[in-house]
């Protein structure tokens, strides 16, 4: 688990820090942009001048007196050159945006949402918190170009509307080549204006991923608790197809949604033919989902036989499915195939039994979270024995 | 946890549930159920009975499923009609690009003398029985017409090869005019194989054409169908098959059975000739009840019911080779299931509704008349040209193709509106074929209850379902032929 924020350890500041977004420089180079650059100092002690913060590690040299300097906590040591972080204006939260050597960013738009999913492993808010959007904004101008993956994330990003809309224009225009994916539970969509607003971003490399847990409106409509909101998401998902956008579809697999896995993955093949590709999901043992423990625990073992008519419906139907958050030992030999190694890297984590398994470079692994709640079927799948030399019959 | 909300807070109340239109049929203690575009669940006939006295309970997994398969409706749900709408858009979609097949009959004459042909010649007379360059030439006139951004122009005979000329002189000129129309264009020749030599090889490897051909099972089986002098076939036609694929690619050759009623019992050796042969599909073809097989009695000679022991015989012999690693697919089957299965209808000309005569495939004959299918053609050979739509020489394209002829069995046969289709849980998987009812009754529509046809489609239908629900393996083979 690598940590994605943290409060310094001291930050002295005269005055408050003129802005909250901070591009991590470790090498003095040209001068001419220092002024909004974050200068984290090395094992040498060195701090060229010019920069309006500078951060320290934990045990490191510090940096010169008379400048903004922020200590980090131990657990944020590892930021370094070309990472993104915001602080807070009193220099004591550190909140990590970007870390440049991670493909698996992921941006928070939002935790505000019109749903409130059973499952949310991210509990939604209420405040406001335009401050995260007017972030992303900074970052996009941030971020070096080249970068070849950027997610966003909530909450619901479209609850912005054409403020979503113009960053994601921003992050066309400025990153043209970078996958981009989106999470959204679609409802907006329904709204064909909106709708038309997103296709005109006019990014083929963008995709957005919507969830379904039904084949109709009233189990998704349960696990999303929202009244209405298939009847908003199926139609959203309609007008993006009209649009030729880009779709994932997203199930999360637990006990309410995986015995209708079949269910749901027929529904798809003949309803949402068009889609991009399909993702499930296992279950993220934090947020609301440790609250429903015993609304949704099931033991993946528990739901082998769905998850391969799903899979296989699906994929006969030549609709890209993957399998995500899985471990091997716990999932039919004939899904590994599917299975996406998908954990983002801050929160991956192996099990005792893990040490010895044989596949375990090729495992989803846990997410921390798993510590709360993990099936106890979970067991090391022994190597190929080598192969005995044959017996030379005499 | 007093945030969250319970499922019945989400559930609609049971006083509002609408029924969508759907079919069923009872089967063997329990009810098939089909929705408006053929996607199907079975019920217990407890179910179904709540269901049809609306007396569904509002927390149940039942009402999910219906709900789920758009067969009700909770009384505001847009949602169900709108995607019942799509859906069926798709199906009908192919309906725009019409007649995608075209059928040059390059000559009528055969060296066989196959006593279930329709059609063929002996002949040694090239003049009487053979379509002219003039002819060829409005027959493809006519195929450039269509709307189908797909043209496929297949010659049949008898015996294409025959006029191998011909065949050259039309390839030829399709693709000078296709440079400017830009059409997926491509070519078959259906060849019984005898007279396959270097210069046909050559040929269809030059210009990307697939061979079909006819190959009726073990060599005793075959020949006995199929004389020709040396009593041969067999091994022409199987020495054909071998050499197609290694000169020309194991996918640029096919191979279509004819059931005879030597072919009864006889089902597990005819689908081995196959496998052993490399094949990996094959059509398990039901005897047509046309021309000289009329003539012949070898229709009467074995009905339905002698039929359909054959074919489910031979489907669970596929499946039980499939599942031992053996890739073959049943050709009938698969068109049948990606109806049953996907939104999209393959257009097969004998089981789509409307019926694909003349906007699926179009017949030219030898001598310039137009039919509107290829069992329309071995009609008017029997003497009845009611499936005449004209003739390339006299009648313009906008006269074929809006001639009585060919529009008052498309729209009287329409099965959604024809008696019984429309009632009928398998409707959608099924067709009209107007030809067909004609021909046994007199009739386009026919009648249902009495009709071959309809009894053998039902009983494939029935036992494809039966597959499909019974075995998980067998479910995911069928849906891989659902999606060819």
């Amino acid at each position: 688990m690598i940590a994605l924020r943290g409060k310094a350890l001291s930050a002295p500041l005269e005055e408050p820090l003129g802005h909250t977004v901070w591009k991590i420089v470790d090498v003095a180079t040209a001068n001419s942009q220092r002024g909004s650059r974050a200068f984290v100092v090395g094992e040498d002690g060195e701090a060229p001048e010019g920069f309006d913060l500078y951060l320290t590690r934990s045990c490191g040299p510090s940096a010169g007196k008379g400048e903004a300097v922020l200590r980090l906590p131990p657990e944020l040591d590892y930021l370094s050159g070309d990472d993104v972080i915001s602080v807070s204006d009193d220099g004591q939260r550190v909140r990590v945006l970007w870390r440049h050597e991670s493909r698996q960013n992921s941006v928070l738009l939002t935790e505000r949402c019109n749903h409130y999913c059973l499952m949310c492993s991210q509990p939604p808010k209420t405040a406001n918190d335009d401050r995260l959007l007017a972030e992303a904004f900074e970052l996009m101008r941030l971020l070096p170009r080249g970068t070849s993956e950027i997610g966003f994330t909530g909450g619901e990003p479209t609850l912005y509307g054409q403020g979503v809309i113009d960053l994601l224009r921003l992050c066309r225009n400025l990153h043209p080549e970078a996958q981009v994916h989106v999470l959204s539970n679609g409802t907006r969509f329904a709204d064909p204006e909106f709708a038309a607003a997103w296709a005109g971003i006019d990014n083929p490399n963008m995709m957005v991923g919507i969830p379904i847990y039904g084949a109709e409106p009233a189990r998704h409509d349960y696990v999303v608790q929202a009244e209405g909101a298939f009847n908003q998401t199926i139609p959203g998902i309609l007008n993006l197809a009209q649009l030729r956008q880009r779709i994932e579809i997203r199930v999360v697999l637990h006990k309410l949604t995986a015995p209708a896995l079949p269910e749901i993955a027929e529904f798809i093949a003949r309803n949402l033919p068009f889609v991009y590709q399909v993702a499930l999901m296992g279950l993220e043992m934090i947020g609301l989902a440790r609250a429903n423990i015993p609304e949704l625990w099931i033991d993946p073992t528990d739901y082998a036989d769905e998850l391969v008519e799903a899979v296989t419906l699906l994929d006969r139907n030549r609709i890209h499915t993957m399998i995500y958050n899985h471990q091997l030992c716990l999932i039919p030999r004939s899904m590994w195939p599917y299975t996406v190694r998908s954990i983002s890297d801050w929160k991956n984590e192996y099990h005792p039994e893990c040490v010895e398994c044989s596949v375990k470079d090729e495992c989803g692994g846990f997410f921390f979270s798993a510590k709360y709640k993990v099936s106890e079927k979970i067991k090391a799948i022994p190597g190929e024995a080598p192969r005995e030399p044959a017996l030379l019959e005499l | 946890m007093a945030k969250f909300r319970g499922p019945l807070a989400f559930q609609a109340p049971s006083a509002e549930w609408q029924l969508l239109p759907f079919r069923f049929e009872r089967i063997n203690g329990k009810v098939l159920v089909t929705n408006l575009v053929g996607e199907h669940l079975f019920l217990s006939a407890e179910d179904f009975d709540q269901l049809a006295r609306n007396e569904l309970p509002t927390d149940s997994p039942l009402v999910r499923r219906l709900r789920a398969k758009h067969v009700i409706r909770e009384g505001a749900d847009e949602l169900p009609v709108e995607l019942l709408a799509i859906k069926s858009r798709t199906r009908y979609r192919r309906l725009a690009e019409f007649t995608s097949l075209h059928i040059f009959v390059a000559s009528l004459r055969c060296e066989h003398s196959c006593p279930y042909c329709q059609v063929s010649r002996q002949s040694s007379d090239k003049g009487a029985f053979d379509m002219t360059w003039e002819t060829a030439a409005l027959g493809l006139e006519s195929a450039f017409r269509s709307p189908s951004q797909n043209i496929k122009i297949e010659f049949q005979g008898g015996e294409p090869l025959l006029n191998f000329e011909l065949i050259e002189e039309v390839v030829a000129a399709a693709e000078v005019r296709n440079a400017s129309e830009g059409k997926n264009l491509g070519f078959v020749i259906a060849t019984n194989l005898a007279l396959l030599d270097d210069r046909v090889i050559d040929f269809c490897r030059a210009h990307d054409v697939y061979i079909s051909t006819s190959l009726d099972g073990p060599a005793d089986l075959h020949n006995k169908n199929r004389p020709r002098p040396g009593k041969n076939s067999w091994e022409l036609a199987t020495a054909g098959i071998q050499r197609v694929r290694e000169e020309l690619g194991v996918d640029r050759v096919s191979a279509l059975m004819t059931t005879t009623r030597s072919s009864l019992g006889r089902v597990r050796e005819i689908i081995d000739t196959y496998v052993e042969l490399g094949l990996t599909s094959m059509f398990l073809r039901t005897l047509s009840p046309y021309g000289f097989a009329i003539k012949t009695k070898s229709f009467d000679a074995y009905d339905v019911d002698h039929w359909l022991p054959f074919y489910e015989e031979g489907l669970d012999y596929i499946i039980e080779l499939n599942a031992r690693g053996v890739p073959m697919v049943e050709q009938y089957a698969a068109l049948i299931l990606k109806k049953m299965l996907t939104n999209d209808d393959p257009g097969y000309v004998d089981l789509t509704s409307p019926s694909g005569i003349g906007i699926g495939a179009i017949v030219y004959n030898y001598d310039g008349d137009v039919y509107a299918s290829d069992e329309g053609r071995m009609l008017a050979e029997m003497g009845d040209k009611k499936f005449r739509l004209g003739n390339l020489h006299q009648d313009s394209y906008e006269e074929i193709m809006l001639s009585d002829a060919l529009l008052a069995p498309l729209e009287e046969s329409f099965a959604p509106s024809a008696p019984m289709c429309q009632d009928c849980a398998f409707e959608t998987y099924c067709g009209s074929d107007p030809t067909y009812h004609y021909a046994t009754t007199g009739d386009f529509v026919g009648r249902k209850p009495t009709s071959g046809f309809c009894r053998r489609n039902m009983a494939i239908f029935k036992l494809l379902l039966d597959r499909y629900e019974g075995d998980a393996g067998t479910r995911a083979l069928f849906q891989t032929w659902a999606g060819h």
